[in-house]
């Protein structure tokens, strides 16, 4: 395989490391904080001066030592009421891999912030409380993985100190998420027993459960594959921008720029430019560093083209043999995040990729129950945290793929076009595709 | 070309990946507002976002001009740099004066000896957006370095005051950013959200970029101070009790001088920076910011009203 490397080649050797997003869920007090703060503190992402302020802020609190919990609580209005109320992103870092981790605390606008911190990432670390097993909520994580098309899951049982570590415990749990997944389509996913107060099997293996052979937390996070589908699939590149000279000998300079969101692309590709629909060549791939052989999701670049076609923001260079289809009557499931609900006939602008369209909703096909999966044909809107599937006319067609193919062409996000919040998640359905 | 040794996404190293973000954030920017601008500090960070900024957009010229908001308690290294910086890109600069905001009445210095102007340049900020009509400015504003910044979108709303409403977010997904503002509302752009201290000395190592010398580990006469080691200036009089002394040190950030605490290190290249914040057990703000320590929330604070 070439090995793209669109930063120059470096003078000195570069850090050999790549990167994972991933996202975590679990219900208020299954230790999602102690988790992730384990992770940090055992992998050094925490600092002295940090240690400091969270072993006084411990002591605030009433308690003793580190409580790690409190060191991903973020803002001042959740120090006051003691839980954390939005995404927060965390970084942290072995030799082999960079982690970002999407924090998506557990409680009343839960469905919103797992939906948007489930949105980049590459797996999602679903907590389950030992004691309890699996609940409800951690049926609703699952969906909703599934349904923002998270490619690998993880569940962590947590608490094992507290069931005496006790495997047969482990195992009912992991039966039980097993048949509910696969009912979702979900097949890739991994069950660590863990205890993230003490450390077991977080980035240390656990000499308390000899009977467990998979690989620790961290290690796993380290070692699973990153390949996206995106990158397998048609070529997809929105433009966002034209790039001319800024002056002298190549003021005809004239490169389409943008990010590559689908397959790859080589000088000589027969590509074709959207809207108008023009087959042309790519003649080269610009970036800074100078051309590049090939290029692939999901990097930034420049591509110039053989012949003059109309092109600019909001289009888009396709592969010739399946490039995708215009269209002005979106039928998608949405997450709704505004606190009014979704209404018909009220305008919204849709955005995707580089393009923005005014929107109207149509139709609410269904509500769905993320809880039962049970769909209410009868709801006539959507309330903040609920999932449907709509359907939107667009004021000009936009050049969508479904989400199941491709997550960053198959999504949009709806803004109000009067308080300009942002309302809905978006993900594109295919005629008559089923869903959960 | 480099050679990342793990399988990655299609091979690319986690640089190349937030490379290739940034560069998407910045074109998206440009292409949305109206009027962005580009702040920049002389600081490590905006010299990255430099950088990146070149790649969305050459061999164009670049869609906006580089604002620098001088405290007039600058680092004579980082203003030299600064006008040597745009004078090789042939950019616009615009600089907004502190001192010249005092002059006008518009903010007062604060009392006591050598006082800090970091929270004044948060009103010259504000009269330079109002002044040109900035709709957007770029920052490098990174959510590793303190935790209020950890929840800060990508695009970042300040309401037509200039504040920030941290219960109020726009939820951000994908790669969409929603750049929608009314009149007199502008945002702030992150494009290095997602990078640590590390990612960024590592980027300017495979860059080859230059900064500021104070970066690299030199001689310089400095006062203790707050718990810091301030170096001796126009603006840091030692007083009378105060322990001053020549020192070995760098800094790890570049701001106002009053503020700006340097640490002890020998680290004279960039190979030993970069091993010096690999090791480093403090976080950057935590060893040379004094302004952050005085409360657990004071960013957050400062956030609100407007503050970088
Ligand atoms: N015994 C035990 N307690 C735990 C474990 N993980 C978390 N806890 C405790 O469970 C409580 C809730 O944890 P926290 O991380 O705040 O939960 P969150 O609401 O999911 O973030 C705290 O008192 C933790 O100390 C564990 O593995 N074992």
């Amino acid at each position: 395989m070439v090995v793209l490397a669109p930063l120059r080649s470096a003078h000195r050797s570069y850090p050999a490391s790549d990167l994972l997003r991933f996202s975590t869920a679990g219900s208020v007090d299954d230790g999602k904080s102690t988790l992730i703060g384990r992770l940090l503190h055992d992998t050094k992402g925490i600092f002295e001066d940090q240690l400091v302020a969270l072993e006084h802020a411990t002591r605030r609190r009433g308690g003793d030592g580190l409580d790690l919990a409190l060191l991903t609580d973020g803002l001042r209005a959740e120090r006051e009421q003691g839980i954390t109320i939005d995404v927060a992103y965390r970084y942290f870092a072995t030799p082999r891999r960079k982690f970002i981790v999407a924090d998506t605390p557990g409680h009343l606008q839960y469905t919103r912030n797992m939906v948007t911190g489930s949105s980049t990432a590459d797996l999602t670390v679903i907590l389950v409380d030992a004691r309890t097993g699996v609940l409800e909520q951690t049926r609703r994580h699952i969906v909703i993985a599934a349904l923002l098309a998270v490619p690998r899951l993880v569940v962590a049982v947590n608490k094992m100190d507290l069931v005496g570590f006790d495997e047969t415990v482990f195992r009912s749990i992991v039966e039980e998420i097993d048949g509910f997944a696969g009912r979702l389509g979900v097949t890739d996913v991994t069950a660590i027993p863990v205890s993230a107060l003490h450390g077991d099997n977080v980035v240390d293996r656990s000499s308390a459960m000899p009977w467990f052979d998979g690989s620790p937390l961290l290690e796993h996070l380290e070692t699973v594959g990153l390949d996206s589908v995106e990158g397998g699939g048609a070529l997809r590149l929105p433009i966002q921008w034209v790039i001319r000279a800024a002056t002298g000998d190549d003021s005809d300079y004239r490169a389409y720029a943008g990010r590559i969101m689908g397959g790859r692309l080589r000088p000589g590709d027969a590509v074709v430019a959207l809207p108008s629909g023009i087959t042309t060549r790519v003649a080269s791939i610009d970036t800074y560093d100078g051309p590049l052989d090939e290029a692939v999701a999901p990097l930034s670049v420049a591509v110039r083209l053989t012949d003059d076609v109309d092109l600019g923001r909001g289009g888009v260079l396709a592969g010739v043999d399946d490039p995708p289809a215009a269209t002005r009557e979106l039928d998608a499931l949405v997450c709704w995040l505004g606190d009014v609900p979704l209404t018909i006939g009220r305008r919204y602008r849709l955005a995707h990729t580089s393009r923005t369209v005014l929107a109207v909703a149509t139709e609410v096909v269904a509500r769905l129950d993320i809880n039962t999966l049970e769909r209410d044909i009868a709801a006539p809107w959507l309330a903040a945290n609920e999932i449907g599937r709509i359907r939107l006319t667009l004021a000009e067609p936009i050049f969508a793929d479904r989400y199941r193919s491709n997550r960053a062409t198959g999504s949009a996000i709806l803004i109000d076009d009067t308080t300009n919040a942002t309302v809905g998640a978006v993900l594109v359905q295919g005629a008559g595709e089923d869903w959960p | 070309m480099t050679t990342p040794s793990t399988a990655g996404r299609h091979g690319l190293s986690h640089l190349a990946e937030l490379e290739s973000e940034a560069i998407h954030i910045f074109r998206e920017a440009a292409a949305v507002f109206e009027r962005p601008a580009l702040l920049f500090s002389g600081g490590k960070d905006s010299i990255v976002l430099l950088r990146l900024a070149e790649k969305a957009f050459r061999p164009g010229r670049l869609p906006f001009p580089i604002v620098h908001i001088d405290t007039g308690h600058n680092f004579p290294e980082a203003l030299e740099f600064r006008d040597r910086r745009v004078a090789e890109l042939g950019e616009r600069l615009v600089v907004a004066s502190v001192q010249a905001s005092i002059d006008a009445g518009r903010v007062e210095e604060e009392p006591g000896h050598d006082p800090s102007r970091n929270r004044l340049q948060t009103v010259t900020l504000l009269d330079v957006i109002a002044e040109r009509g900035f709709d957007a400015l770029f920052g490098g504003g990174r959510r590793d370095e303190e935790k209020a910044r950890a929840k800060e979108r990508i695009f970042s709303h300040r309401d037509a005051l200039g504040g920030w409403d941290p219960r109020n977010q726009r939820p951000e997904l994908w790669s969409l950013y929603n750049g929608r503002i009314r009149k007199g509302e502008h945002m702030r752009v992150f494009p290095i959200s997602n990078w640590t201290e590390l990612d960024v000395w590592q980027y300017i190592a495979a860059e080859v970029l230059e900064v500021p010398s104070i970066y690299y580990a030199h001689e310089r006469t400095v006062v203790r101070r707050d718990g810091m080691w301030l170096a001796v200036s126009d603006v840091v009089h030692p007083r009378d009790g105060e322990e001053v002394s020549i020192r070995v040190v760098r800094y790890r950030t570049v701001g106002d001088m009053s503020c700006t605490g340097a640490v002890a290190s020998d680290a004279a290249t960039i190979d030993a920076v970069i091993a010096e914040v690999a090791a480093a057990r403090i976080t950057e703000r935590g060893a040379t910011r004094a302004d952050d320590a005085f409360s657990e929330a004071a960013m957050e604070d400062r956030k609100r009203e407007g503050y970088f």
